[in-house]
């Protein structure tokens, strides 16, 4: 369990973090998403015990990062954007190494490396130079270190940055594999990895946090309206006109395929029979009428659109 | 304590896996078997007693040269790789990352002057000396050689590069060799603060010429203490920076 109440952190007189707030529960994937500058950095290392906060409180399993720092490093593994990885070592003899910094004993290790690697599917080159592998593998030795030792929430730093569309595949399976073990916090510029891969969203935006929750969640929360996806045949101009003319629409899109209109349609208010009326009433076929699916996207320009 | 040897093993390990380690090794046995060539043995008739010291004095300007170049890489170049951060967000100390990135150096540094122990042993063959003096150049060399070790560590836990860290340990060094010329030209107490903090002249003399003051000994310590100190309190400040 990971609770961070009022964290703030300044680099001088600058403000990096602001009073930000959240908590969460074990076993959880939650992601971090923000422009640069928004404070994401900043937050993750002062969760992985890389910076103290000048303010408010981290508590990770009941351990406070002010009172006893080296304690709760012990449960954090870390993983920033570029692998820090001794080259010139095996990767057996690596992550032997970085396990016993983090307090395991080299028994305790001796069975665990074994799962780690086959978590992170690297036993097959366990026993080469970290500095002969590829982009894909250094990742995968990345998150190795930063779970062999067992902690209770794993930070990763931009895990698919750089790596080709297989690995990204890979990389997720490893990262979702993780969850049964572990809380997982990510941060990512990618926006359709922090949807498929998290199961709740922080976003912080100008070193405050704006908004958390689902994917779904946030969208209601963002735009406090409905959006549906509307299919009808008939002619283009009368849709344009009952859309237009609506008092319940307050924005819509229109494509056109094999002679069905579909409208994205936004209401402020869910008045959607209001609106079937209207459209039939105006001598169009309603084929489907449903939910449009929440893009991150969208959510995400919404949240940060004073930027 | 386990903390720090995880540390120093691996960091030993690194010298020995880098070209580096290596060149600085062969650099120092190379110009320091020069020296003792050209300028202890000589030739001119000496005595083997002023051989030795003559060896003892180029040796302390390389050993201390060669642990200014061994220390820069210390942690500023971790940190340049991005590395430094697997010990950071360790639950190790930071004297225990100081401590054991000094302990290799130091042990990489100690084999390095182990190696120019076949330049005494040529004095048995023609002279003689006492082996009582060579017991005190040898643990004047190792005592002098962890101060300075200590400083490169400092400079390599402020510098950003590692030759920013090779500049900052070579000035500091290079103060305090030539404070003694400071203690010439100030007056009391200023004077006695100067030649005190000699590196070289007023420490190292001593044991050039066999003798192992206690005096000395504490100076060297103190130095490596309060650098390791410093080390390792810049290193604990910049989780606040």
């Amino acid at each position: 369990m990971i609770e961070v109440s009022g964290l703030t952190r300044y680099y001088g007189a600058q403000p990096a973090v602001r009073d930000v707030s959240f908590e969460i529960g074990s076993n959880e994937i939650v992601g971090f998403l923000g422009l640069n500058g928004a404070g994401k950095s900043t937050t993750l290392k002062v969760l992985a015990g890389l910076l103290l906060p000048n303010a408010g409180r981290v508590v990770i399993d009941g351990v406070d990062a002010l009172e006893a720092p080296d304690s709760l490093r012990e449960q954090i593994g870390f993983l920033p954007e570029d692998p820090p990885l001794y080259t010139e070592m095996r990767v057996r003899e690596f992550l032997l190494w970085v396990g016993q910094i983090k307090g395991r004993s080299a028994a305790e290790l001796d069975e665990r490396l074994g799962e780690v690697m086959e978590l992170c599917q690297i036993t097959h080159v366990a026993d080469r130079v970290i500095d002969t592998l590829s982009h894909g593998y250094r990742k995968r030795v990345g998150i190795a270190q930063a779970i062999v030792h067992n902690p209770s929430l794993v930070i990763l730093d931009e895990p698919i940055s750089g790596l080709d569309p297989v690995q990204i595949v890979e990389m997720r399976t490893v990262i979702r594999s993780l969850k049964e073990h572990c809380t997982v916090l990510i941060s990512s510029h990618i926006l359709s990895e922090i949807s498929q891969t998290c199961d709740r969203i922080l976003v912080l935006h100008d070193g405050r946090l704006v908004a958390q929750g689902s994917e779904d969640q946030l969208a209601t929360e963002m735009a406090g309206t409905t959006r549906l996806v509307i299919e009808v045949r008939g002619d283009r101009g009368a849709l344009e006109r009952v859309l237009t003319d609506s008092p319940e629409v307050s924005d819509y899109t229109i494509d056109s395929a094999n002679g069905v209109l579909t409208a994205t349609v936004q209401l402020p208010e869910d008045d959607r029979e209001k609106l079937v009326w209207e459209l039939v009433g105006a001598g169009l076929g309603l084929r489907r009428l449903d939910d449009a699916e929440a893009e991150l996207e969208h959510i995400f320009l919404g949240l940060t659109a004073d930027s | 304590m386990r903390g720090m040897l995880l540390i120093a093993r691996r960091d030993l390990a690194a010298y020995f896996n880098s070209i580096w380690g290596y060149l600085v090794v062969a650099a120092l046995l190379f110009f320091n078997g020069l020296a003792f060539n050209v300028f202890a043995i000589g030739r001119s008739p000496k005595y083997s007693t002023d051989v030795l010291e003559d060896f003892f004095y180029w040796t302390f300007g390389f050993v201390m040269t060669a642990a200014v170049l061994l220390t820069m890489r210390l942690i500023a170049e971790e940190r340049q790789t991005g590395t430094l951060v697997l010990v950071d967000s360790s639950p190790l100390a930071d004297w225990q990352i100081v401590g054991g990135k000094f302990l290799s150096a130091l042990g990489f540094l100690a084999l390095m002057i182990a190696l120019t122990g076949y330049m005494p042993a040529l004095i048995f063959l023609e002279g003689k000396v006492s082996y009582g003096h060579i017991v005190a150049g040898y643990t004047g060399l190792l005592l002098s050689g962890a101060a300075v070790v200590a400083i490169g560590t400092f400079s390599s836990a402020v510098s950003k590069h590692q030759l920013v860290a090779a500049v900052i340990a070579g000035v500091i060094v290079g103060v305090l060799i030539l404070s003694w010329l400071l203690g010439r030209v100030t007056e009391a107490p200023l004077s006695d603060v100067f030649s005190y903090l000699s590196l070289y002249d007023r420490h190292f003399q001593p044991f050039q010429r066999g003798r192992i003051n206690l005096e000395d000994v504490i100076y060297y310590l103190s130095i490596t203490f309060a650098f390791l100190m410093l080390s390792s309190r810049w290193l604990a400040a910049r989780r606040w920076r």
